[in-house]
């Protein structure tokens, strides 16, 4: 992410339109409106926007309202993980990953080992997290050393990266030698089943970890409790003296290699680290969802985590992790709070088209906004 | 305008300058080529050279006879060289692979729909097709190239991220504009509810309208002539282009933004020019793509055909920054060669279809992350060697 021009003047200005919200937003209007378009920012106003339209129309139409909010909540704590995982992917300089689905196949890997193995309850669980979270780490470790070879295209070469793993995964999950019963067809006995219930296995444990109600709200403690931990920690470690290079690799690759940093091993501290959450991410939304989902299933599941951290604020170039949550929480209360609203009012499911159209006009107004990613500005 | 042109100058990075390295790593097309070193060539061609010996390999592992293969290759030829030619256009103008090529598609497929709807027949039917098409493509085109001049040096992610954008706007017109903003009186292709398509469309009315006009037979092999001219036409229209006035700019631009914009040429316009051209030609292709097959899967028909004509033009030996007419019939030949014999030889070799089906999805993907890591690094060191 070379600046490609000494002129510190240059420098500065392209520093100056990273930190500022929303460049063109200050173009639009002037006074309150314009302050505060430029504090919230562009995607968080209007999908924050919706948000809160989507809940007043439901409460008109007389809809459960402590329900959405429910839903909202579990939603948001299950896909928190995997946008979290963008965020040490785009402090260290390779933007938005893409290249998720490598990460969520480990983690997938992981959840079926555990269960051919025969464990069950928080033993599974966190054996499933600990082969998932090494075999992601070793994963993004060799992804990291690929995409230093390809800077400036690391977006579109981490997409089809993580597509054709998904595609070779669907290979190996037909011809690997897995045995467990409940894991395989049962006419044939031979490669995995598309979805696997975890019903008996490690299905809901954080969701049903301490969970409580107030007025109808539905609150997991525990799972919540994992995001947070796990927020924590990567917030700790961005303090650390590692934490702070690779934040500074991304930022700026011409000073940090002054300032004596190895970019090149700090692109692959972030992809690991990223490729790790991502493999936890997906174990934590398979035992809230109560299932996991094989073969094609993750090859789109990318494209959601990197709309969420986008719609939190970050760009292609800057994230912190309350991007991350601010942006997982909007993302999934607006789709959790569509299917019964657009239920009652249109009559049919029109939540996976929001969801295509949010999710990837939020990526394409990054894209557009001409600062970040991609040719190595 | 004029700040726009003064960054461009600024940045080194300028992902649509051919490199020099391009013509070292690529025969010059046609003239002024030396003769090459066996070596050389085996470098230079190594894409479409592996391809071949992975033909040959699943022609043997399928055990299919000769016959059967080329009959199926000449259709698949037949119905999809025209896509995977509309690629070319865009990479010449510096754009990349067209991963929108998706949009162009949907257009033609909304034609399709009307046409089914007012079961219009044969002939006439095709071209109506074409024809409520048009407007739509050339919009869409518009919009992409717009797009695509606000994302330069991104034009592949920001096409492949607008593709499945449009899919969503385009769901929700055929799923719930359909009986409630667009009137529409065939009841048949209707959902029980009354709102929006059903995901099949029969296209009785015009299926193998193409492919019938003119259907010879050589040897025991059923020849499309009419498609496979459709697709001519085009492969002369694209190298006719070059001599033209347009052709020249957008070889220009494709080759140096700044250089054109010095030299007078209308960068942005052409880039919209181009991506136009190439939307429409999407459009086309799409309807003579689903006339051979003869049902139109209204949620579904679209999903792939982007990924894989990308992936056939690949094989066919192109790059991100070069592509041919040769490449393209090439590379949809091979590509298509080893579609249909993957499925049998996983049978025969691993006593399953199914993973030769994932196979092929498999190369598809692997051939364009490969070749896009590929030219990227070879960006990368013809950047640092003119350093």
């Amino acid at each position: 992410m070379s600046l490609g021009t000494d002129n510190p003047k240059e420098i500065d200005s392209l520093k100056d339109s990273r930190d500022a919200s929303s460049v063109s937003a200050a173009r639009i209007g002037s006074g309150m409106f314009s302050r505060v378009l430029n504090t919230v920012g562009l995607p968080r106003l209007t999908v924050g926007g919706f948000v809160v339209a989507l809940f007043v129309l439901g409460g008109m139409k007389g809809l459960p309202l402590h329900n959405l909010l429910s839903n909202s909540i579990s939603r948001f704590a299950m896909n928190a993980v995997m946008a979290l995982a963008m965020v040490p992917a785009v402090q260290c300089g390779i933007g938005p990953n893409f290249g998720l689905p490598i990460g969520l196949l480990a983690g997938l890997t992981g959840m079926v080992s555990a269960l051919e193995l025969g464990l069950r309850g928080f033993d599974g669980l966190f054996v499933a997290m600990i082969i998932g979270g090494g075999l992601g780490t070793l994963l993004g470790i060799g992804f990291g050393l690929f995409l230093n070879k390809v800077k400036g295209q690391e977006m579109m070469v981490g997409t089809y990266a993580g597509f054709a793993a998904v595609s070779l995964m669907c290979i190996l999950w037909l011809v690997l030698p897995f045995r467990n019963p409940e894991l395989i067809w049962v006419l044939g006995g031979k490669g995995l089943r598309l979805t696997i219930s975890l019903k008996d296995a490690f299905g809901h444990l954080f969701d049903k970890l301490w969970r409580f109600k107030i007025g109808g709200v539905e609150i997991p403690t525990g799972l919540i409790g994992v995001v947070f931990g796990l927020t924590a920690a990567y917030k700790l470690f961005e303090m650390t003296k590692v934490g702070i290079a690779m934040d500074l690799a991304g930022q700026n690759e011409r000073f940090a290699r002054a300032a004596g940093v190895n970019c090149e091993q700090m692109r692959i501290i972030g992809t690991a680290i990223s490729t790790a959450l991502g493999a936890v991410g997906i174990i934590v939304y398979a035992q809230s969802y109560g299932f996991i989902q094989l073969y094609t299933a993750p090859l789109l599941m990318a494209f959601p985590a990197v709309a969420s951290v986008l719609i939190g604020g970050a760009t292609p170039l800057s994230a912190s992790v309350s991007n991350a949550l601010v942006g997982t929480l909007l993302f999934q209360s607006l789709l959790a709070t569509t299917v019964p609203v657009a239920q009652s009012v249109v009559g049919g499911d029109i939540s996976e088209i929001v969801r295509l159209i949010v999710s990837n006009g939020m990526v394409l107004y990054a894209l557009t906004r001409g600062h970040g990613g991609g040719n190595g500005e | 305008m004029n700040r726009d042109y003064r960054k461009r100058i600024f940045k080194k990075n300028q992902p649509n300058e051919a490199s020099p390295s391009d013509s070292r790593f690529l025969r010059p097309g046609g003239r002024g080529f030396t003769i090459l070193g066996l070596r050389e060539i085996l470098v230079r061609n190594i894409v479409p050279i592996m391809f071949v010996v992975l033909c040959l390999l699943g022609v043997r592992w399928s055990g299919k006879p000769a016959l059967f293969l080329l009959q199926e290759v000449v259709f698949r030829m037949s119905r999809n060289s025209f896509l995977v030619l509309s690629l070319v256009i865009p990479v010449m103008a510096g754009l990349g692979l067209n991963f929108g090529l998706v949009i162009g598609a949907m257009a033609g497929q909304a034609g399709l729909i009307f046409v089914a709807a007012r079961q219009i027949p044969g002939m006439p039917g095709f071209l109506t097709a074409c024809l409520v098409a048009l407007p739509l493509a050339l919009g869409l085109g518009y919009m992409i190239g717009k797009i695509m001049n606000k994302a330069k040096g991104r034009e592949m992610i920001a096409g492949m991220i607008l593709g499945f954008f449009m899919n969503g706007i385009y769901q929700l017109v055929f799923l719930f504009g359909i009986g409630t903003v667009i009137p529409f009186s065939n009841k048949n292709m209707v959902l029980p509810r009354g709102i929006g398509l059903r995901n099949t469309v029969e296209l009785k009315s015009i299926k193998w309208v193409l492919d019938d006009l003119a259907m010879a037979k050589i040897g025991k092999v059923r020849v499309p002539l009419a498609t496979l001219a459709l697709s001519a036409a085009l492969a002369w229209l694209i190298t006719g282009l070059y001599r033209t006035k347009l052709g020249q700019d957008i070889r220009a631009i494709g080759q140096d933004m700044k250089v054109s914009q010095v030299a007078g040429i209308q960068v942005d316009q052409t880039r919209v020019v181009a991506m136009m051209i190439a939307t429409v030609l999407g459009a086309i292709g799409q309807i003579a793509f689903l006339q051979n097959i003869g049902t139109l899967n209204v949620y579904d028909s679209h999903g792939q055909i982007a990924t894989f004509a990308i992936a056939a033009v690949l094989v066919g030996g192109a790059t991100v920054s070069r592509a041919t007419v040769g490449q393209a019939l090439l590379g949809t030949f091979l590509f298509h060669l080893l579609f249909i014999v993957s499925p049998y030889a996983g049978q025969n070799l691993l006593g399953s279809a199914q993973v030769g089906e994932y196979f092929r999805v498999f190369i598809a993907y692997a051939i364009i992350a490969v070749s896009l890591a590929l030219h990227s690094m070879q960006r990368a060191r013809s950047m640092a060697s003119r350093r």
